[in-house]
Protein backbone atom coordinates (compact mmCIF):
# COMPACT_ATOMS: atom_id res chain seq x y z
CA UNK A 1 0.00 0.00 0.00
CA UNK A 2 3.31 2.48 0.89
CA UNK A 3 4.54 1.98 -2.52
CA UNK A 4 1.30 2.46 -4.14
CA UNK A 5 0.21 5.54 -2.38
CA UNK A 6 3.88 7.10 -2.80
CA UNK A 7 4.18 5.74 -6.73
CA UNK A 8 0.67 7.44 -7.36
CA UNK A 9 2.02 10.65 -6.12
CA UNK A 10 5.68 10.38 -6.92
CA UNK A 11 6.71 13.04 -8.45
CA UNK A 12 4.98 15.81 -6.44
CA UNK A 13 5.60 14.20 -3.09
CA UNK A 14 6.63 17.42 -0.78
CA UNK A 15 3.02 18.78 -1.72
CA UNK A 16 0.94 15.74 -1.43
CA UNK A 17 2.47 15.50 2.44
CA UNK A 18 2.06 18.92 2.87
CA UNK A 19 -1.64 18.60 1.29
CA UNK A 20 -2.57 15.91 3.61
CA UNK A 21 -1.30 17.42 6.81
CA UNK A 22 -3.16 20.14 5.84
CA UNK A 23 -6.79 18.63 5.29
CA UNK A 24 -5.74 15.60 7.87
CA UNK A 25 -9.11 14.04 6.35
CA UNK A 26 -6.61 11.23 4.88
CA UNK A 27 -6.82 8.83 8.03
CA UNK A 28 -4.87 8.27 11.35
CA UNK A 29 -1.65 9.67 11.30
CA UNK A 30 0.24 6.73 12.66
CA UNK A 31 -1.21 4.07 9.97
CA UNK A 32 -0.36 6.81 7.27
CA UNK A 33 2.35 4.02 5.32
CA UNK A 34 3.56 6.85 3.37
CA UNK A 35 5.03 8.92 6.19
CA UNK A 36 7.05 5.53 7.43
CA UNK A 37 10.13 6.01 5.18
CA UNK A 38 11.05 9.60 6.46
CA UNK A 39 10.37 8.47 10.30
CA UNK A 40 12.79 5.36 9.88
CA UNK A 41 15.34 7.27 7.90
CA UNK A 42 15.10 10.03 10.66
CA UNK A 43 15.14 7.23 13.72
CA UNK A 44 17.80 5.46 11.90
CA UNK A 45 19.84 8.79 11.91
CA UNK A 46 18.93 9.83 15.50
CA UNK A 47 19.43 6.10 17.21
CA UNK A 48 23.01 5.55 15.53
CA UNK A 49 24.02 8.78 16.72
CA UNK A 50 22.46 8.55 20.12
CA UNK A 51 24.12 5.42 20.71
CA UNK A 52 27.38 6.41 19.35
CA UNK A 53 27.37 9.32 21.98
CA UNK A 54 26.30 6.83 24.57
CA UNK A 55 28.81 4.68 24.47
CA UNK A 56 32.04 6.43 23.00
CA UNK A 57 31.77 9.19 25.57
CA UNK A 58 28.82 9.37 27.65
CA UNK A 59 28.70 6.18 29.81
CA UNK A 60 32.61 6.37 30.17
CA UNK A 61 32.51 9.37 31.23
CA UNK A 62 29.70 8.98 33.83
CA UNK A 63 30.89 5.62 34.41
CA UNK A 64 34.22 7.00 35.80
CA UNK A 65 32.88 9.67 37.69
CA UNK A 66 30.82 7.32 39.54
CA UNK A 67 34.07 4.89 39.69
CA UNK A 68 36.26 7.52 41.50
CA UNK A 69 33.65 8.45 43.87
CA UNK A 70 33.55 4.95 44.49
CA UNK A 71 37.09 4.55 44.81
CA UNK A 72 37.42 7.52 46.75
CA UNK A 73 35.07 6.82 49.26
CA UNK A 74 36.92 3.67 49.64
CA UNK A 75 40.17 5.36 50.27
CA UNK A 76 38.97 7.65 52.34
CA UNK A 77 37.60 4.55 54.41
CA UNK A 78 40.59 2.79 54.83
CA UNK A 79 42.91 5.71 55.47
CA UNK A 80 40.18 6.62 58.41
CA UNK A 81 40.72 2.88 59.66
CA UNK A 82 44.48 3.40 59.40
CA UNK A 83 44.16 6.04 61.47
CA UNK A 84 41.76 4.77 63.86
CA UNK A 85 44.21 1.63 64.16
CA UNK A 86 47.07 3.81 64.79
CA UNK A 87 45.02 6.51 67.67
CA UNK A 88 43.90 2.88 68.93
CA UNK A 89 47.35 1.45 69.36
CA UNK A 90 48.59 4.89 70.78
CA UNK A 91 46.09 4.93 73.58
CA UNK A 92 46.96 0.94 74.34
CA UNK A 93 50.77 2.21 74.54
CA UNK A 94 49.72 5.17 76.50
CA UNK A 95 47.92 3.42 79.07
CA UNK A 96 50.70 0.61 79.03
CA UNK A 97 53.21 3.37 79.99
CA UNK A 98 50.54 4.81 82.81
CA UNK A 99 49.98 1.45 84.35
CA UNK A 100 54.01 0.55 84.62
CA UNK A 101 54.34 4.54 85.65
CA UNK A 102 51.80 3.83 87.89
CA UNK A 103 53.33 0.67 89.37
CA UNK A 104 56.72 2.22 89.53
CA UNK A 105 55.55 5.07 91.99
CA UNK A 106 53.84 2.61 93.85
CA UNK A 107 57.14 1.13 94.31
CA UNK A 108 59.16 4.14 94.90
CA UNK A 109 56.69 5.20 97.65
CA UNK A 110 56.55 1.71 99.09
CA UNK A 111 60.47 2.04 99.19
CA UNK A 112 60.67 5.42 100.58
CA UNK A 113 58.12 5.03 103.34
CA UNK A 114 60.10 2.05 104.23
CA UNK A 115 63.32 3.72 104.36
CA UNK A 116 61.92 6.57 106.55
CA UNK A 117 59.73 3.83 108.63
CA UNK A 118 63.44 1.87 109.24
CA UNK A 119 65.61 5.61 110.04
CA UNK A 120 62.54 6.69 112.33
CA UNK A 121 62.88 3.49 114.26
CA UNK A 122 66.98 3.87 114.69
CA UNK A 123 66.71 7.65 115.81
CA UNK A 124 63.75 6.35 118.12
CA UNK A 125 66.34 3.55 119.46
CA UNK A 126 69.06 5.67 119.47
CA UNK A 127 66.96 7.88 121.69
CA UNK A 128 65.72 5.82 124.26
CA UNK A 129 68.86 4.14 124.38
CA UNK A 130 70.44 7.61 125.82
CA UNK A 131 67.16 8.63 127.52
CA UNK A 132 68.21 5.10 129.43
CA UNK A 133 71.35 5.58 130.13
CA UNK A 134 70.60 9.26 131.14
CA UNK A 135 67.69 7.60 133.74
CA UNK A 136 70.33 5.31 134.32
CA UNK A 137 72.85 7.87 135.68
CA UNK A 138 70.45 10.13 137.91
CA UNK A 139 68.94 6.97 139.64
CA UNK A 140 72.26 6.73 140.36
CA UNK A 141 73.32 9.94 141.81
CA UNK A 142 70.11 9.97 143.34
CA UNK A 143 71.06 6.59 145.11
CA UNK A 144 74.76 8.42 145.96
CA UNK A 145 73.02 10.92 147.24
CA UNK A 146 70.46 9.34 149.50
CA UNK A 147 73.16 7.33 150.83
CA UNK A 148 75.68 10.27 151.67
CA UNK A 149 72.80 12.41 152.81
CA UNK A 150 71.56 9.54 155.19
CA UNK A 151 74.86 8.95 156.43
CA UNK A 152 74.67 12.67 157.56
CA UNK A 153 71.55 12.21 158.83
CA UNK A 154 72.87 10.08 161.47
CA UNK A 155 76.01 12.40 161.95
CA UNK A 156 73.82 15.20 162.97
CA UNK A 157 71.39 13.06 164.95
CA UNK A 158 74.02 11.04 167.01
CA UNK A 159 75.24 14.81 167.74
CA UNK A 160 71.77 15.97 168.37
CA UNK A 161 71.56 13.28 170.42
CA UNK A 162 74.67 13.85 172.51
CA UNK A 163 73.79 17.64 172.73
CA UNK A 164 70.32 16.85 174.20
CA UNK A 165 71.47 14.32 176.90
CA UNK A 166 73.88 16.94 177.98
CA UNK A 167 71.35 19.50 178.17
CA UNK A 168 69.24 17.27 180.54
CA UNK A 169 71.86 15.46 182.24
CA UNK A 170 74.43 17.91 182.27
CA UNK A 171 76.53 14.46 181.65
CA UNK A 172 78.28 13.66 178.20
CA UNK A 173 77.36 11.30 176.83
CA UNK A 174 79.54 7.96 175.92
CA UNK A 175 79.98 8.42 172.32
CA UNK A 176 79.94 4.27 171.84
CA UNK A 177 76.08 4.26 173.26
CA UNK A 178 75.12 7.14 171.24
CA UNK A 179 75.63 5.75 168.43
CA UNK A 180 74.08 2.63 169.22
CA UNK A 181 70.65 4.17 170.31
CA UNK A 182 71.03 6.23 167.06
CA UNK A 183 71.43 3.35 165.25
CA UNK A 184 68.89 1.58 166.70
CA UNK A 185 66.33 4.97 166.61
CA UNK A 186 66.89 5.14 162.81
CA UNK A 187 66.43 1.24 162.21
CA UNK A 188 63.30 1.35 164.24
CA UNK B 1 -15.42 24.49 18.36
CA UNK B 2 -14.59 20.67 17.32
CA UNK B 3 -12.01 18.85 19.14
CA UNK B 4 -9.51 17.18 17.23
CA UNK B 5 -7.65 14.90 19.38
CA UNK B 6 -5.81 13.21 16.45
CA UNK B 7 -4.18 16.34 14.45
CA UNK B 8 -1.54 16.18 17.26
CA UNK B 9 0.01 13.21 15.50
CA UNK B 10 0.58 14.62 12.12
CA UNK B 11 3.74 14.64 10.40
CA UNK B 12 4.48 17.44 9.00
CA UNK B 13 7.22 17.69 6.90
CA UNK B 14 9.68 20.34 7.56
CA UNK B 15 12.14 20.22 3.77
CA UNK B 16 12.86 16.91 2.32
CA UNK B 17 15.98 15.08 1.97
CA UNK B 18 16.05 12.65 -0.75
CA UNK B 19 14.28 10.60 -2.12
CA UNK B 20 14.94 6.49 -1.86
CA UNK B 21 13.07 4.09 -4.33
CA UNK B 22 9.54 5.69 -4.34
CA UNK B 23 9.93 7.16 -1.00
CA UNK B 24 10.36 10.62 -0.50
CA UNK B 25 12.55 11.22 2.72
CA UNK B 26 11.46 14.35 4.71
CA UNK B 27 13.29 15.71 7.64
CA UNK B 28 9.54 16.18 9.49
CA UNK B 29 8.29 17.51 12.84
CA UNK B 30 9.07 13.81 14.42
CA UNK B 31 12.30 14.28 13.24
CA UNK B 32 12.84 17.04 14.73
CA UNK B 33 11.70 16.02 17.97
CA UNK B 34 14.08 12.91 18.22
CA UNK B 35 16.82 15.26 17.61
CA UNK B 36 16.01 17.06 20.78
CA UNK B 37 15.76 13.67 22.28
CA UNK B 38 19.23 13.10 21.01
CA UNK B 39 19.81 16.09 22.20
CA UNK B 40 18.52 16.23 25.88
CA UNK B 41 20.24 13.13 26.48
CA UNK B 42 23.50 14.67 25.59
CA UNK B 43 22.81 17.54 27.37
CA UNK B 44 22.54 16.01 30.16
CA UNK B 45 25.26 13.14 30.13
CA UNK B 46 27.94 15.28 28.81
CA UNK B 47 27.37 18.50 29.95
CA UNK B 48 26.68 17.36 34.04
CA UNK B 49 29.76 18.19 36.50
CA UNK B 50 31.83 15.72 37.40
CA UNK B 51 32.03 16.61 41.15
CA UNK B 52 32.71 14.67 43.59
CA UNK B 53 29.67 15.40 45.28
CA UNK B 54 27.24 15.51 42.61
CA UNK B 55 24.76 18.87 41.87
CA UNK B 56 21.34 18.10 41.34
CA UNK B 57 22.34 17.90 36.61
CA UNK B 58 25.01 15.24 37.67
CA UNK B 59 22.66 13.52 40.13
CA UNK B 60 20.19 13.04 37.28
CA UNK B 61 22.81 11.87 35.29
CA UNK B 62 24.14 9.41 37.47
CA UNK B 63 20.63 8.55 39.02
CA UNK B 64 19.74 7.19 35.15
CA UNK B 65 23.18 5.26 34.38
CA UNK B 66 23.05 3.65 37.99
CA UNK B 67 19.50 3.28 37.51
CA UNK B 68 19.79 1.34 33.73
CA UNK B 69 23.01 -0.80 34.96
CA UNK B 70 21.21 -1.89 38.11
CA UNK B 71 17.89 -3.08 35.74
CA UNK B 72 20.46 -4.83 33.73
CA UNK B 73 22.25 -6.61 36.45
CA UNK B 74 19.23 -7.74 38.32
CA UNK B 75 17.25 -9.32 35.19
CA UNK B 76 20.10 -10.13 32.78
CA UNK B 77 23.06 -10.89 35.30
CA UNK B 78 26.91 -9.03 34.71
CA UNK B 79 26.55 -10.49 31.14
CA UNK B 80 23.85 -8.19 30.11
CA UNK B 81 25.93 -5.13 30.66
CA UNK B 82 26.90 -5.63 26.95
CA UNK B 83 24.30 -4.61 26.14
CA UNK B 84 24.40 -1.29 28.51
CA UNK B 85 24.71 1.16 26.00
CA UNK B 86 22.06 -0.50 23.86
CA UNK B 87 19.80 -0.51 26.75
CA UNK B 88 20.65 2.75 28.45
CA UNK B 89 20.24 4.66 24.86
CA UNK B 90 16.55 2.59 24.21
CA UNK B 91 15.44 3.77 27.92
CA UNK B 92 16.76 7.07 27.44
CA UNK B 93 15.41 8.15 24.01
CA UNK B 94 11.76 6.58 24.69
CA UNK B 95 11.64 8.37 28.43
CA UNK B 96 13.12 11.58 27.07
CA UNK B 97 11.02 11.66 23.75
CA UNK B 98 7.62 10.34 26.16
CA UNK B 99 8.28 13.26 28.49
CA UNK B 100 9.64 15.91 25.74
CA UNK B 101 5.41 14.68 24.36
CA UNK B 102 3.82 15.73 27.33
CA UNK B 103 5.01 19.79 26.26
CA UNK B 104 1.94 21.32 25.20
CA UNK B 105 2.38 21.43 21.43
CA UNK B 106 5.44 19.13 21.14
CA UNK B 107 5.27 16.05 19.14
CA UNK B 108 5.50 12.87 20.60
CA UNK B 109 8.21 10.36 18.50
CA UNK B 110 7.06 7.47 20.60
CA UNK B 111 3.13 7.72 19.63
CA UNK B 112 4.11 6.18 16.29
CA UNK B 113 4.08 3.03 15.22
CA UNK B 114 6.38 2.92 13.16
CA UNK B 115 9.19 4.03 15.52
CA UNK B 116 8.30 1.50 18.31
CA UNK B 117 7.84 -0.99 16.00
CA UNK B 118 11.49 -0.10 14.81
CA UNK B 119 13.61 0.11 17.93
CA UNK B 120 11.38 -3.42 19.35
CA UNK B 121 12.43 -5.10 15.75
CA UNK B 122 16.32 -3.73 16.66
CA UNK B 123 15.73 -5.16 20.23
CA UNK B 124 14.08 -8.36 18.38
CA UNK B 125 17.33 -9.09 15.52
CA UNK B 126 19.57 -8.03 18.27
CA UNK B 127 18.10 -11.08 20.59
CA UNK B 128 18.11 -13.27 18.12
CA UNK B 129 21.23 -12.76 16.38
CA UNK B 130 23.27 -12.72 19.56
CA UNK B 131 21.18 -15.73 20.86
CA UNK B 132 22.51 -17.58 17.81
CA UNK B 133 25.87 -16.47 17.88
CA UNK B 134 26.31 -17.37 21.41
CA UNK B 135 24.65 -20.16 21.89
CA UNK B 136 24.36 -21.91 17.98
CA UNK B 137 21.59 -24.45 17.70
CA UNK B 138 21.18 -25.00 21.55
CA UNK B 139 19.44 -21.67 21.47
CA UNK B 140 16.20 -23.12 19.94
CA UNK B 141 16.10 -24.82 22.91
CA UNK B 142 14.16 -21.93 24.19
CA UNK B 143 11.15 -23.16 23.08
CA UNK B 144 11.63 -26.89 24.02
CA UNK B 145 11.04 -25.96 28.02
CA UNK B 146 12.74 -28.82 29.78
CA UNK B 147 10.44 -31.23 32.19
CA UNK B 148 7.22 -31.30 29.73
CA UNK B 149 5.72 -34.31 29.04
CA UNK B 150 6.22 -35.89 25.27
CA UNK B 151 2.84 -36.14 24.16
CA UNK B 152 1.94 -31.92 24.87
CA UNK B 153 5.49 -31.03 23.94
CA UNK B 154 4.59 -30.05 20.42
CA UNK B 155 1.76 -27.79 21.62
CA UNK B 156 3.89 -26.54 23.94
CA UNK B 157 6.87 -25.66 21.38
CA UNK B 158 4.12 -24.01 18.94
CA UNK B 159 3.21 -21.65 21.68
CA UNK B 160 6.43 -20.69 22.92
CA UNK B 161 7.46 -20.18 19.22
CA UNK B 162 4.14 -17.73 18.41
CA UNK B 163 4.81 -15.99 21.96
CA UNK B 164 8.55 -15.57 20.88
CA UNK B 165 7.66 -14.30 17.26
CA UNK B 166 4.99 -12.08 18.86
CA UNK B 167 7.23 -10.33 20.93
CA UNK B 168 8.16 -7.71 18.79
CA UNK B 169 4.21 -6.70 18.55
CA UNK B 170 3.45 -7.12 22.37
CA UNK B 171 6.75 -5.00 22.58
CA UNK B 172 5.91 -2.15 20.65
CA UNK B 173 2.31 -1.65 20.63
CA UNK B 174 2.38 -1.68 24.23
CA UNK B 175 4.48 1.79 23.89
CA UNK B 176 2.89 2.91 21.04
CA UNK B 177 -0.76 2.17 22.50
CA UNK B 178 0.04 4.27 26.03
CA UNK B 179 1.31 7.27 24.21
CA UNK B 180 -1.18 7.46 22.08
CA UNK B 181 -4.29 6.90 24.03
CA UNK B 182 -2.76 9.12 26.96
CA UNK B 183 -2.08 12.05 24.60
CA UNK B 184 -5.93 11.79 23.12
CA UNK B 185 -7.70 11.82 26.81
CA UNK B 186 -5.36 14.78 27.70
CA UNK B 187 -6.69 16.28 24.41
CA UNK B 188 -10.33 15.80 24.31
CA UNK B 189 -9.88 16.62 28.53
CA UNK B 190 -8.05 19.99 27.39
CA UNK B 191 -10.17 20.82 24.59
CA UNK B 192 -13.56 20.60 26.89
CA UNK B 193 -11.99 23.35 29.00
CA UNK B 194 -12.06 25.92 25.39
CA UNK B 195 -15.06 24.56 24.33
CA UNK B 196 -17.19 25.09 27.17
CA UNK B 197 -15.29 28.59 27.69
CA UNK B 198 -16.40 29.35 24.32
CA UNK B 199 -19.68 28.06 23.88
CA UNK B 200 -21.31 29.02 27.14
CA UNK B 201 -19.37 31.96 28.13
CA UNK B 202 -19.61 32.98 32.18
CA UNK B 203 -21.39 29.65 32.87
CA UNK B 204 -18.77 27.23 30.73
CA UNK B 205 -15.87 29.01 32.64
CA UNK B 206 -16.93 27.81 36.12
CA UNK B 207 -18.12 24.70 34.52
CA UNK B 208 -14.28 24.48 32.68
CA UNK B 209 -13.01 23.73 36.06
CA UNK B 210 -13.73 20.28 36.22
CA UNK B 211 -11.82 19.30 33.14
CA UNK B 212 -9.39 21.92 33.71
CA UNK B 213 -8.53 19.62 36.80
CA UNK B 214 -8.79 16.64 35.14
CA UNK B 215 -6.13 17.60 32.42
CA UNK B 216 -4.01 18.38 35.31
CA UNK B 217 -4.51 15.39 36.81
CA UNK B 218 -3.72 13.08 33.69
CA UNK B 219 -0.49 16.05 32.92
CA UNK B 220 0.62 13.91 36.62
CA UNK B 221 -0.72 10.88 35.26
CA UNK B 222 1.30 10.87 32.10
CA UNK B 223 4.21 11.98 33.63
CA UNK B 224 4.16 9.06 34.88
CA UNK B 225 3.32 6.86 31.96
CA UNK B 226 5.99 8.40 30.28
CA UNK B 227 8.91 7.40 32.84
CA UNK B 228 7.23 3.48 33.36
CA UNK B 229 6.24 2.55 29.74
CA UNK B 230 10.31 3.38 29.37
CA UNK B 231 10.96 1.30 31.84
CA UNK B 232 8.52 -1.53 31.46
CA UNK B 233 10.23 -1.10 27.49
CA UNK B 234 14.10 -1.25 29.06
CA UNK B 235 13.64 -4.23 31.70
CA UNK B 236 11.62 -6.10 28.37
CA UNK B 237 14.69 -5.66 26.66
CA UNK B 238 16.66 -7.08 29.33
CA UNK B 239 14.51 -10.05 29.81
CA UNK B 240 14.54 -10.76 26.21
CA UNK B 241 18.08 -10.38 26.02
CA UNK B 242 18.11 -12.72 29.43
CA UNK B 243 16.86 -15.68 27.09
CA UNK B 244 19.63 -14.89 24.60
CA UNK B 245 22.18 -15.17 27.31
CA UNK B 246 21.02 -17.79 29.65
CA UNK B 247 18.69 -19.73 26.76
CA UNK B 248 18.52 -22.61 29.16
CA UNK B 249 15.68 -20.99 31.17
Amino acid sequence: MAESHGGAKGQPAGAHTEADGGHHGGGFPPFESSTFASQLVSLAIAFVALYLIVSRVALPRVGGVIEARQNKIEGDLAEAQKLKDQSDAALKAYEGELAAARSRAQAISNETRDKLNAQAEAERKALEDQLTAKLAAAEKTIATTRTTAMSNVRGIAADAASTIVQRLTGVVPDAKSVDAAVDASLKG
Amino acid sequence: MKIDPIHQFNIEPLFTIGHIGNHTIAFTNSSLYMLVAVAVITLLMLTSGKQLVPGRLQSVAELSYEFVASTIRSTAGAEGMKFFPLIFSLFMFICVSNLVGIIPYAFTVSSHIIVTAALALLVFVTVLIYGVAKNGLKFFKLFVPSGVPGYILPLVMFIEILSFFLRPVSHSVRLFANMLAGHIALKVFAGFVAMLGVSLGAVGWIGGVMPLALTVALTALELLVAFLQAYVFAILTCIYLNDAIHPGH
